[in-house]
């Protein structure tokens, strides 16, 4: 049979199966592995069918618990299930895979495996979350490549089905998930041929039916749950010879070999190594090199890592063993060694009497734990390891460990040269367009030629100006190599200011091509250009092409995508192709992604193609360095010795040589370090204009990334202020008249987002296009933009004593202690956080979600959440997705411990009475009580210390506790209404004092965009392609049903002054309370420039009705209902159809849109109705 | 009694044409319209940004932040199929409009470039449009731009647009070319075979409140009729073209008047908006009744009787007839009496 190749990444290559032979899908997103559960619900959104004829049902589900729980009832119902997932979601599934198990139920789970949250969750790739199930009773399969992963999905299954033992297929997350690799297609015939009919009838003749009803899930005694558990040891024995079996009969069909144990390498090997995963590939082309240069080595890939067979295992060893190594990618603390280690230990001892060779030295070692780099000089380092006569055991490889001192070294220097190969590294600034340009690239030269590819995303850890690096490789050969290309034959930088921060030339070879997308001409690109840049070029003989790609996107129509231009550049000047008929192909490709959208978008893609060939040239390389350009530091002002040599490296993306000796050891981070970043990313910058401005505050209080501060101070203080810094009379009863004003931003901060200039009510009274701030080019006022802020922060704070905190426009003079966080230009949730920060930041402790908030809060290597000029700020942590309120909870019963604990300690202390009772007596409701109590316990403080008492030095311990803290429990809406709700209803009902702050952004955003139960009818969200029909959970009224509890639905962009007042009470009152906060997000698909407006028009159509729900007013007989909005104003259309995720179901299908609009009107109308009605009920209550 | 009228090659069973409004964006008030004895339709405008920009859009936001993040590739499902994206809706509408009506279907078509969007124009007729409507309204911002350009745009735009179609084509002109005349020739040397005169402009206000520039679309009056009737007039007899007189036809005898200035045929917006689709009936019956108390057996008959070439009084249709025109004004009419 001819094989028929695709280009598709692991994720896909596993989804096109399990699609196909299974008939229920119950997922939840979790990075690496929502990719499969989008894939799935894509397929079956078309209307795909499965091998058995029917469309697969799809269903997303509230948690990874909740996916399990769904697809052990699916496979009791008799359906063939999946479910795919990674990393703490496969935890949560462990209850029901014991069950699975347990019972004997086939079915496949597919894991794209990730790290466990330990020290700090990573969303990479290692083993540590399948070596966390090893024992519920699946069977452990591993796949190396995306070919493997595409191949083993539809083994699993039919080894599953006729042993009846479920499976965990797993695959490295990103190594092999998010590779794009060639490979060839599984047809259906062969998935037919696969799945023996008569298992899948046998599957459905054990469902739970009322027509031959049977029993199971009893509970067992101790006389005979023993027994029961033993009772499925045959089927387990028997797994290893099925799965065998299954892999030959794949052979057969698909002429793809594959083994229990594959061996590889010399027969007469000496030294072995042993491993599973997408290592193994890199293992294997080591070996290949070692093999041919005469070495006697070999190693062993594990495909069944439980049931371990033994026999199977001893049988492919080569009977010259003499040492083995065995690789782990993954960490057991504590451990004697590592899960494969330890059985590849124990085969080896328990068939000790019978080994054909004798007993070899072996060793464990671990790698490549959170997708680290695993090398062929790493491996080559753990071959020369075997050969010492005492090798060190329990070794680490890839890293410097200079505290227990178990890393090997290895020769950084060494790179596997392989001359089949073209390797092409290209650097792009997120949302350009250059990844989805390569995967286009990988599948045009995967399609059309004989080569294979490889294609492998680095991303940035930022969500704004990141920088994206795309490995890609072509050869005759498959392309085992799954490390990043450490030596390049093409370099391709598409955004040049890149090299003013980094030397990315550093990785090409010499006589490389360089090409680089660049503003400036001909004639002044090489004086442009940093030196080192300059010096790589000459010293490298490198061949230098440039061409201005934003020019040529713009003239053809694309705007800022210069996707198809770089492409094009690629293919004219790599030569990987002929020029014409890479020409040809790209067209073709265009035809094909665009084709379907209109002639329209193919045309101007067309047209790029041809603009840039007219446009791209070849620079001419003087013989010296001309330029005078020195790369920039990655981090600016006075850092310590831990920003120097942490967080600096791994700014500069050299965070692999930072041993271990200089990481925290157990995850704690210092807080405010974005500051030091200054990430230049903005091309265009608010600039405030003092004339114009109105002191509103407004463009303060929305910018995302606290840019933007106002301050007022005495006049007397500007004398030395830079000559562009302007300011004007204060406006305000709390201010004098030598007070002065100025509104200052953070060049260097600053996205560039521009909410700030849309949310600014005042016009300038000439010219009425501009604003009281205004957006200008970043570049020319850079200098004097980092003079005024400079001289901005070095002008006090005004005193927070003097504002109400309770006015909106009061409260934005208050010190954000939350900035220039990673988050996207334009977010919506930052807002509020910076709010909560400026209001409480000084007593704050916070429990953080998963989720955006936790990334932009909490990802390495910079931190935007800072301290105050007195050392006191918000303590953050974040725990899991699910458990985020019982977290802030368990703060808040520490708290509660500790300050009961300092108040009967200062109870029994002998000192004053009167002061003792001023402390204890406190109120301390607003930040002036607070300071006052703080005052008190600093005097107490001075006492204590001067004390001989144990109840006095006791005290001292927790003194602190004395005064009030602020407990916040924030998180977004998959966490709050969806996996993290039973927790958070629990928390709502114990009447504890913590806040609560949902970032409501109706879809998990941080995945991308799945639905939850917040999404609104009618919006498209992943699993929700064609419209979310169902009505969004009212979170609000459920809280507010409890009447203990502080309730407010708040819109920053609809009422500035409700949402401080919400804040405010919220913190002030003495329970639990919860605050939904409408947030814009890029998933909503328009520019965010314009957040607050939809904001307000989300409010203003009733969709996100705004009010606040206080019972510290129905406990002094008032109404404790405010409505903060006056009823429907404007149709759901004028809010719905200015966003894309609304819009695209009127283009997708008219009357299912219109069907929607209804829907929202009557939803708008019955949340009127609830709250009103809701408003006069406790009107009535008053009255009576 | 003859009403027909012959216009763009087709036999109307009388002058009066719906022209691009609301009313003509649904099958339905179509329908409505040609119960009450409307003779043709021009559909609503489809606009060269409707065909350009919405792509574009949907294309921009479905992927403008995709591939930036390792937790979200994507943010929205885009393996999706568009089947009501307007340009295509407007496809079907016509296909829809054609079935249920027996009246001609003037398809209309609103841009300013010679882009890509005037492949439309084939897709218009293909979808079965009987003749199309281009509707040109360019307002040049540049002042180094000479009148000669701008004109050659609008001659190469309806060149372009006439070689993608073999169905009638026509014109629907504005009043501010140097000279009308001159471009409705050149319209015609270029392929037209139909010239509405005129259009009826979107205005320009300031709104007070929000310190904004700001669109509206006008209702036109009878006041507004004049320019509709001098052109007819004057271009009667003189182009192998047909004529419809717009802006301003809000009566039987507007239609009347613009019939007898030379027009083949009349096109109504604002009084169908304000008066709705039974006015159509209203018209005509004023129409007829006219004719008979006139004694007139057709619109033929009377077609141009009064235009620049048959009339009595040639000096009202140019400059100096305006002192004439003022000594003739009548308080209790807006027209001066010579027409009435």
């Amino acid at each position: 049979m001819e094989k028929r190749f695709i280009t598709v990444d692991g994720n896909e290559a596993v989804a096109r199966i399990a699609h196909k032979i299974n008939e229920v899908i119950a997922i939840y997103p979790i990075t690496p592995s929502s990719p499969m559960g989008e894939y799935s619900d894509m397929y079956s959104a078309k209307g795909e069918t499965n091998i058995f004829g029917t469309v697969p049902q799809v269903y997303e589900m509230q948690s990874e618990g909740g996916a399990s729980g769904a697809i052990h009832g699916a496979l009791q119902g008799g359906a063939l299930a999946t479910t795919f997932t990674a990393s703490q979601g496969l935890l949560l599934m462990i209850p029901n895979m014991y069950k699975i198990a347990g019972e004997l139920t086939p079915t496949v789970f597919h894991v794209a495996s990730r790290s466990l949250a330990a020290q700090a969750l990573s969303i990479f790739g290692d083993h540590q979350d399948v070596m966390g199930v090893r024992q519920t009773g699946f069977a452990l399969f591993a796949s190396n490549s995306v070919q493997e992963a595409h191949d083993f999905a539809l083994i699993a299954q039919a080894a599953s089905l006729r042993s009846r033992i479920p499976f965990l297929h797993f695959f490295d997350g990103f190594r092999t998930s998010h590779e794009v690799s060639k490979i060839v297609q599984i047809d259906q015939g062969v998935m037919k041929q696969m799945i023996d009919t008569e298992l899948v009838n046998l599957h459905k003749q054990r469902a739970l039916s009322p027509d031959h009803p049977v029993l199971r899930g009893t509970s067992q005694n101790p006389d005979v749950y023993f027994q029961g558990r033993e009772t499925v040891n045959p089927y387990y024995q028997a797994v290893p010879g099925i799965l065998q079996k299954e892999m030959d009969k794949f052979f057969e069909l698909t002429g793809r070999e594959y083994r229990l144990f594959d061996y590889v390498g010399a027969p007469d090997a000496d030294e072995v190594i042993v491993l599973m995963g997408s290592g193994a590939e890199a293992v294997e082309e080591s070996v290949e090199y070692l093999v041919a240069k005469g070495e006697k080595v070999g190693m062993v890939k594990v495909r069944l890592a439980l049931p371990f067979d033994i026999r199977a295992f001893i049988d492919v060893l080569p009977k010259t063993l003499k040492a083995i190594a065995v690789l782990d990618r993954t960490k057991e603390a504590g451990s004697l060694g590592e899960p494969l280690y330890h059985d590849v230990v124990a085969a080896l001892f328990e068939s000790r009497s019978t080994l054909p060779f004798a007993m070899p030295k072996v060793i464990g070692g671990r790698y490549g734990l959170s997708s680290k780099e695993f090398t062929p000089a790493m491996i080559l380092a753990i071959y020369k390891e075997l050969q010492k006569s005492s090798p060190k055991n329990h070794f680490t490889i890839g890293i410097l460990d200079d505290v227990t001192h178990s890393s090997l070294t290895y020769d950084k220097d060494f790179i596997l040269e392989n001359k089949d190969q073209f390797q092409a590294i290209f650097y792009g600034l997120g949302s350009d367009g250059t990844v989805g340009a390569n995967k286009n690239t990988i599948k045009i030269i995967g399609s059309e030629t004989e080569n294979y590819a490889q294609g492998y995303f680095v991303y940035d850890s930022k969500k704004s100006g990141s920088m994206t690096t795309s490995h890609v490789r072509f050869g005759k050969e498959p392309i085992k190599s799954t490390y990043l290309i450490q030596k390049a034959d093409f370099i391709g930088v598409h955004q040049g200011v890149f090299l003013e921060k980094f030397n990315l030339l550093d990785s090409i070879k010499e006589g490389g091509v360089f090409l680089l997308n660049s503003r400036y001409p001909k004639d002044r690109i090489w004086d442009k250009l940093p030196r080192i840049t300059q010096k790589q070029i000459i010293d490298k003989r490198l061949k230098f092409y440039a061409i201005d790609a934003y020019s040529v996107a713009k003239a053809s129509g694309m705007g800022s995508r210069i996707n198809t231009v770089m492409q094009t550049c690629f293919f004219a000047i790599s030569g990987i192709l002929p020029k014409e008929e890479a020409i040809e192909k790209i067209k073709q490709s265009i035809q094909k992604t665009y084709g379907k959208k209109g002639d329209l978008i193919v045309e101007m893609n067309y047209q790029a193609v041809d603009h840039t060939l007219k446009n791209l040239f070849e620079v001419e390389v003087p013989i010296s360095i001309t330029g005078t350009i020195e790369l920039q530091p990655a981090l600016k002002g006075e850092l310590d010795s831990f920003s120097r040599e942490v967080i600096q490296k791994i700014t500069e993306y050299k965070g692999d040589e930072i041993p271990v000796s200089k990481m925290p050891a157990d995850g704690t981070w210092p807080t405010g370090t974005t500051q030091y970043e200054k990430r230049n990313i903005a091309a265009e910058v608010p600039v405030w204009d003092s004339e114009t401005c109105i002191q509103c505050n407004k463009c303060v209080s929305v910018c995302p990334h606290s840019v933007i501060r106002s301050k007022v101070f005495d006049i007397g203080l500007v004398g030395n202020a830079p000559e562009t810094f302007t300011y004007k009379p204060a406006k305000g009863k709390m201010f004098t008249e030598n007070d002065v004003f100025n509104i200052s931003v953070a060049v260097e901060d600053c996205t560039g987002c521009a909410l700030c200039v849309e949310v600014c009510p005042a016009k300038n009274k000439s010219q009425t296009n501009l604003k009281a701030i205004n957006m200008q080019p970043q570049l020319p006022i850079r200098e004097e933009g980092i003079k005024q802020w400079d001289y901005f922060l070095s002008l006090p704070n005004v005193d927070r004593a003097l504002l109400d905190h309770n006015d909106f426009k009061q409260s934005q003079f208050l010190e954000p202690l939350f900035e220039f966080s990673g988050a996207c230009p334009g977010c919506g949730e930052t807002p509020y956080i910076k709010l909560a920060s400026q209001l409480f930041g000084d007593r704050m402790v916070v429990a953080n979600a998963t989720g955006c908030s936790s990334i932009y809060g909490g990802n390495l290597p910079t931190t935007p959440w800072k301290k105050n000029s007195e050392g006191r700020g918000p303590a953050w942590s974040n725990s899991l997705f699910e458990d985020n309120a019982e977290f802030g909870l368990g703060f808040r019963l520490a708290i509660d411990n500790h300050e009961k604990n300092a108040r009967d300690l200062l109870k029994s202390l002998q000192i004053d009475e009167v002061f003792k009772n001023e402390i204890l007596d406190a109120v301390q409701k607003g930040e002036g009580e607070i300071n006052l109590q703080r005052k008190r316990v600093d005097d107490l403080k001075k006492m204590l210390v001067l004390m001989d008492d144990e109840g006095a030095k006791a005290l001292l311990e927790v003194v602190d506790y004395l005064v009030k803290k602020s407990v916040w429990i924030i998180g977004g809406d998959g966490w709050a209404y969806d996996i993290g709700y039973g927790g958070l209803d629990h928390v709502l009902a114990s009447g504890k004092n913590v806040n609560i702050l949902v970032l409501d952004t109706q879809v998990y955003s941080n995945t991308g965009g799945q639905q939850s139960k917040a999404t609104l009818t009618g919006a498209v969200a992943k699993f929700a392609a064609g419209g979310k029909a169902a009505a969004p959970k009212d979170l609000a009224a459920m809280a507010i049903n409890y009447q203990h509890v502080y309730v407010a639905k708040v819109s920053l962009g609809a009422n500035d002054k409700a949402t401080v007042k919400a804040f405010m009470e919220a913190e002030q009152y003495d329970g639990p309370s919860i605050i939904i906060a409408y947030s814009h997000c890029v998933a909503h698909g328009y520019d965010l420039r314009y957040g607050m407006e939809q904001q307000k028009a989300a409010v203003d159509c009733g969709l996100w009705p705004i009010f606040r729900f206080n019972p510290e007013l129905l406990q002094n007989g008032e109404n404790p209902l405010i409505l903060d909005y006056k009823g429907i104003k404007t149709d759901v259309k004028e809010f719905m159809y200015k966003e894309t995720r609304f819009k695209m179901v009127e283009k997708m299908d008219k009357k299912r849109a219109e069907g929607f609009l209804q829907t929202a009107r009557e939803t708008a109308q019955s949340y009127y109705q609830r709250y009103t009605h809701l408003q006069e009920q406790f009107d009535h209550k008053e009255e009576k | 009694m003859d009403l027909s009228t012959s216009y763009l090659g087709f036999e109307l069973k009388n002058p009066l044409i719906a022209s691009a409004s609301p009313l003509t964006s649904s099958p339905e008030s179509i329908k409505k319209l040609e119960d009450n004895g409307i003779a043709a339709v021009v559909l609503h405008s489809l606009f060269e940004e409707q065909i350009n920009h919405e792509l574009q859009q949907l294309d921009h936001f479905l992927f403008s932040h995709n591939e930036s993040y390792a937790e979200a590739i994507d943010y929205l499902p885009h393996e999706v199929d568009f089947e009501n994206l307007q340009a295509d809706h407007y496809l079907k509408e016509i296909e829809e409009i054609k079935r249920s009506i027996d009246i001609p279907v003037i398809a209309s078509l609103n841009g300013v470039s010679s882009g890509g969007w005037v492949k439309y124009a084939s897709k218009l007729q293909e979808a079965g449009a009987d003749a199309l409507e281009l509707h040109i309204s360019y307002i040049p911002t540049d002042i180094d731009m000479d009148s000669a350009t701008v004109e050659k745009m609008y001659v190469d735009t309806v060149s372009l647009v006439k070689e993608h179609i073999s169905i009638p084509l026509t014109v629907k002109m504005n009043r501010y070319f140097s000279n009308p005349a001159n471009m409705a020739k050149r319209f015609v040397e270029s392929g037209v075979s139909g010239l509405t005169l005129f259009d009826n402009p979107v205005t320009v206000d300031i709104d007070l409140m929000t310190l904004s520039s700001v669109q509206k679309a006008q209702i036109t009056t009878s006041r507004q009729l004049s320019e509709s009737l001098r052109w007819c007039g004057i271009l009667y007899r003189k182009l192998p073209c047909s004529l419809c007189a717009g802006t301003g036809v809000h009566t039987g005898a507007d239609v009347l008047k613009a019939v007898i200035s030379g027009a083949d045929a009349v096109s109504l917006a604002s009084v169908l908006l304000m008066k709705g689709e039974k006015e159509v009936q209203e018209i005509l019956h004023f129409i007829r009744h006219w004719m008979e108390e006139n004694e007139y057996q057709s619109i033929s008959q009377m077609k141009g009787s009064v235009s620049l070439e048959h009339t009595d009084n040639p000096s009202a249709y140019e400059r100096s007839s305006y002192m004439s025109a003022l000594q003739n004004f009548d308080r209790d009419s807006d027209l001066p009496r010579r027409f009435l």
